[in-house]
């Protein structure tokens, strides 16, 4: 089977550590860019082994903060993918940049390597919200990136932040109104989350209150489709045709490698769909690529319902939703027992999903409460069997 | 304490040289602390065996210094004569619930030791124990307790006892239980006050079953009081009022270490073991008599005790109904005086209706449950006996407020009211009076003894069994003292409060209360489950009713946002953990109409429920 691919690589480092952020990246005085670069490599190599002759459709550097990725190495990343598989259906290659100026400065080189999408994290247009949140640009470098960006790219977006302590509706409502005055075709809107094991955590830090929450996302998602931007994700709101497909490919459960410390993949081989997880630990993870030549910690054949399960999961976030045919294709599982039917009927007419033909979709206000819907959903049935997990590695 | 049992040469002793009391007071009084001294005094343990209240073996007993279960002991006194006496010592419990274990010491001696704190004086129990004994026809010994203590006022309190006990403390003595003071003189005034027993060893065989319980090692022990006749090791012996007959096959006594004889003659005390299989083959208050001579008429026994608090036990992990059923079993074998059978519920599962003598009791025995056997347990709210009378004719017993008839088939129904006794200090006796006439209750006796007040009323026991004793404690800083006793049943208007999320019956939150309390009762278990039920999709409401008449309503609202703002990669599998663990918790859901509520929220609102 030739499922085409994404390639998500994870790079772990960051200038300082944002006190909200939960993510695997870290603050190293020193980086040993031969041997990072040659690691990633390596793990690519591994992967490109067992899915030799796919079409790859896109690449996405991730973090941490790729920007301060040597360019040399993001070059020697993609030209190892066009060695590998070939580049020629590629649509997209992203790569997130803070917006500190010496980032900034590298947005050209980049484009020349192969970049032809951007993803910046703003976070924030002014300066007391951005020292709140510990990022180590101001406004000003966040506005010289953006127009540097549009200058550069023919896409890119940038991320920002809702619901810090205090604010209120009609601040965030002007941020919005400013960020759509400079975006060009994309903006991911995320609200703050204190996640357990931040700074914002142990500092006992709260958002908005669950209204405020609820309005500044009902206000978010009207402002967004007012100016021709609407939703297409819980966070992602784009123009037409400006959708991340690298993205786009997770919820709707293409395959993905996931190379880096602690980047996750799916792949699916003779219709079995295994998920890969690589050794968290920078360290560690660069170690084991040294010595064998990947740092796997765990890899898991996904059983036909949890595949099913994450499907419904992410597709239901999205504008599009989910189409229960594939779905029925995907897993050899009819409908009625991968969702259990008076449950879904009963969503439906309490007006949380909508169902057209084989899409079934969550409405505006089956979206705001994802979590719940899909808990009533798919929650209390016990017919998931698990797959068999096999570790390697650690 | 008690090891294997240890071989006695017999000595016969002369009824004349017997004394056979029980120690009586309000609770911690000091009656187990002065049985230790006493013991100490007559060398029935070593310096190295003694421990603090060592009679209170029970593991719960001592955590919480109380005792539950009344202990015999037999000391030998070298008495200001000369002669060795043989004491029987019986230290009793002084919480209410366990009057009853009181009563069946008092009916197998010949007198009381009343003690009394000498810093708090009479309480509601010293009352109460005192006319116990009375009734026993006992000689009461009062003496003094805790003059060592700064606060104690030996001087006031005798008086106090005076006055409101009516007995004469001239002589009463001042000791202190804790160093021993005064306890060597304590025993030679047993000695000289108290009347010998009577009886006669040549008569046929009359010896009262006291107690029994389950020993490990032992099997089912009896504890009896010889009256007339020789209990003789190998001896078959019948018991009056069951008919069932056995072969002795120890005879002994507690020192308080197991000590085996060949026999136990009138006016002793001690214990015997048969074959016998159960505790409830045996019943407390019979009389033991030899099968092949047996006395023609028994001895005057006592009552059975009857559970008066009910509630319904159920296992928080369903899976555990099995082993809660084995301990269950397991615990009555060792305390007879509660009664459980099965029951099941729509909220909370299979588990058991159970009866207990009081609400400490109920305390204790779950708590036994859950940390002797460990199990995690949910209580229901505490429910006493309804009579209902039908309009058929029939009368029912009502333990369980699910099992309520149709109101329209209930011509009236019946309740028990106590007598209660209330001791307060004047400065709380406004807020007393207040909390019993709320209560529903009617004062039928107030009078002064000092600073002191003793308030007599007659309350519903259903008023009682929510939080009382609690809110009597809260509201009298802890110096008010209680007892009470049931008076009889009469008819109220009582009705059925029945609690329903989203239109359907929480069946182990209904309860039985008085008209007039249903609505605000109603209205707080509303609000608390308000509080305890998390936001779901949709809006859950909550409703109290009587019958089809809703007195009370609260709404969990729906839902507003609940919505991850990130799912990429990684997300994915950490999100999909977190549904498969909602799925886990999900075992300990329940079902009503379209919303689960998580059985912690009914666990919470039975415990706080009033
Ligand atoms: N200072 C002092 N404390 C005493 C004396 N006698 C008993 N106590 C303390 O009073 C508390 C209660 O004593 P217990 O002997 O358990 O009382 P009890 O009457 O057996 O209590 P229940 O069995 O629960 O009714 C304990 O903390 C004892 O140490 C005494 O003479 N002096
Ligand atoms: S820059 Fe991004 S990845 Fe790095 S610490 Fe901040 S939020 Fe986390
Ligand atoms: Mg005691």
């Amino acid at each position: 089977m030739t499922n085409p691919l994404a390639i998500y690589f994870h790079w772990p480092f960051c200038q300082s550590k944002c006190p909200y952020c939960d993510f695997n990246s870290h603050v190293w005085r020193e980086i040993d860019q031969r041997a990072w670069r040659r690691a990633l490599i390596s793990e690519l190599d591994f992967y490109a082994m067992q899915t030799q002759g796919r079409t790859v459709r896109s690449v996405y550097f991730g973090g941490g903060t790729p920007s301060l990725m040597p360019t040399k190495t993001v070059k020697a990343l993609i030209e190892a993918i066009h060695n590998r598989w070939g580049l020629a259906a590629c649509e997209e290659i992203t790569l997130e940049a803070n917006p500190s100026s010496s980032e900034t400065l590298k947005f050209k080189a980049l484009k020349e390597i192969g970049i032809n999408r951007l993803s910046i994290g703003v976070q924030a247009l002014n300066d007391d919200a951005l020292t709140f949140l510990g990022r180590a640009h101001s406004s000003k470098e966040a506005l010289e990136a953006i127009d540097r960006a549009a200058n550069t790219f023919d896409k890119f977006s940038f991320d920002l932040m809702y619901g810090l302590p205090n604010q209120s509706i009609g601040s965030w409502r002007s941020a919005l109104r400013r960020a759509l005055s400079i975006a060009n075709g994309h903006l991911s809107l995320y609200e703050l989350t204190i996640e357990p094991g931040t700074e914002f955590f142990k500092h006992n830090i709260k958002g908005v209150t669950d209204k405020e929450s609820a309005n500044m996302f009902e206000m978010t998602r009207a402002m967004m489709a007012d100016a021709g931007m609407p939703a297409y994700e819980v966070s992602n709101h784009a123009k037409p045709g400006h959708e991340s497909r690298h993205n786009l490919n997770y919820w709707r459960g293409g395959d993905y490698l996931g190379i880096g410390p602690g980047a996750h993949g799916r792949i699916t081989i003779s219709n079995q769909c295994i998920a890969t997880h690589q050794i968290h630990n920078p360290v560690r993870w660069l170690k084991k690529v040294s010595l064998i030549g990947h740092g796997t910690a765990k890899h898991r054949n996904l059983s036909p319902y949890e595949r099913a399960l994450e499907l419904i999961m992410t597709g239901l976030r999205t504008r599009e939703g989910i189409d229960m045919a594939y779905l029925e294709i995907l897993t050899g599982l009819t409908r009625n027992r991968l969702i259990n039917p008076s449950r879904l009927s009963h969503c439906i007419e309490a007006g949380f999903l909508k169902n057209s033909g084989n899409i079934l979709t969550a409405t505006e206000v089956g979206i705001i409460r994802l979590n719940s819907v899909l808990e009533t959903l798919l929650v209390a049935d016990t017919q998931y069997a698990g797959g068999a997990t096999v570790e390697t590695g650690q | 304490m008690i090891n294997g049992p240890s071989m006695n040469t017999d000595k016969k002793t002369d009824l004349c040289r017997i004394r056979n009391f029980a120690i009586i007071a309000h609770i911690d009084h000091g009656k187990s602390t002065l049985a230790d001294r006493m013991i100490q005094t007559c060398g029935g343990l070593t310096e190295r065996e003694m421990k603090q209240q060592v009679l209170d073996s029970m593991e719960i007993e001592r955590e919480r210094g109380i005792t539950i279960k009344a202990q015999t002991v037999r000391l030998e006194f070298k008495a200001a004569d000369g002669e060795i006496y043989i004491l029987n010592l019986m230290d009793t419990p002084g919480h209410v619930d366990f009057t009853y274990e009181v009563s069946r010491s008092l009916a197998a001696c010949e007198g009381s030791l009343l003690v009394v704190d000498a810093t708090q004086g009479v309480e509601a129990q010293t009352l109460a124990n005192v006319y116990l004994a009375i009734d026993n026809d006992h000689e009461i010994v009062p003496v003094l307790n805790k003059i060592d203590l700064p606060a104690a006022e030996p001087d006031r309190i005798k008086q106090q006892i005076e006055e409101v006990v009516g007995i004469d403390t001239d002589g009463a003595m001042q000791i202190s239980a804790k160093t021993g003071r005064g306890v060597n003189a304590v025993l030679q005034r047993l000695v000289e006050s108290l009347p010998a027993p009577t009886g006669n060893a040549n008569a046929e065989l009359k010896a009262l079953l006291v107690d029994s319980w389950y020993d490990p090692y032992l099997g089912v022990m009896i504890l009896v009081r010889v009256r007339d006749g020789i209990l003789r090791k190998g001896m078959k012996v019948r018991m009056m009022a069951t008919g069932a007959v056995y072969q002795i096959e120890r005879v002994g006594y507690f020192t308080p270490k197991k000590m085996i004889v060949e026999q136990l003659n009138p006016g002793e005390m001690g214990f015997v073991t048969a074959a016998i299989k159960n505790v409830a083959d045996t019943s407390v208050g019979d009389t033991i008599t030899e099968e092949k001579r047996p006395a023609r008429t028994p001895l005057a026994g006592f009552k059975p005790s009857v559970p008066v608090v009910f509630c319904g036990l159920f296992p928080t992990d369903t899976g555990q109904y099995d082993d809660l059923r084995d301990s269950l079993e397991k615990l009555h074998l060792n305390d007879a005086s509660f009664h459980y059978e099965a029951e099941s519920s729509a909220a909370l599962g299979l588990g058991f209706r159970c009866g207990f003598l009081g609400l400490l009791h109920l305390e204790i025995i779950q708590e036994r449950l859950e940390r002797e056997f460990d199990l995690d347990l949910i209580t229901t709210a505490p429910s006493v006996i309804y009579r209902i009378h039908m309009r058929s004719g029939d009368r029912r017993e009502l333990h369980n407020p699910v099992d309520m008839p149709d109101p329209t088939e209930i011509e009236y129904i019946e309740e028990p009211w106590i007598k209660a006794t209330v001791m307060v200090p004047d400065e709380f006796l406004g807020a007393v009076l207040q909390l019993c006439e709320e209560r529903r209750g009617k004062q039928t006796e107030l009078t002064y003894v000092g600073h002191r007040a003793m308030a007599v009323y007659r309350l519903p026991l259903n008023e009682v069994v929510f939080d009382f004793y609690d809110r009597l404690k809260s509201i009298s800083r802890g110096y008010a003292s209680f007892d009470y006793e049931l008076e009889d049943y009469t008819s109220s208007e009582l009705v059925k409060v029945s609690i329903l999320v989203n239109e359907e019956p929480v069946e182990a939150l209904s309860f039985i209360v008085h008209e007039k309390h249903a609505e605000p009762r109603g209205r707080i278990i509303c609000e608390k489950l308000k509080g305890l039920i998390p936001r779901q999709l949709f809006k859950i409401a909550i409703q109290a009713a009587i019958g089809g008449k809703i007195i009370a309503r609260a709404t969990v609202g729906a839902m507003r946002k609940d919505v991850t703002a990130k799912c990429y990669g990684g997300d994915i599998t950490r999100k999909k953990k977190l549904l498969e663990k909602q799925k886990r918790g999900k075992k300990r859901m329940r079902q009503f109409g379209n919303v689960e509520i998580p059985q912690t929220a009914f666990l919470a609102a039975l415990k706080t429920s009033d």
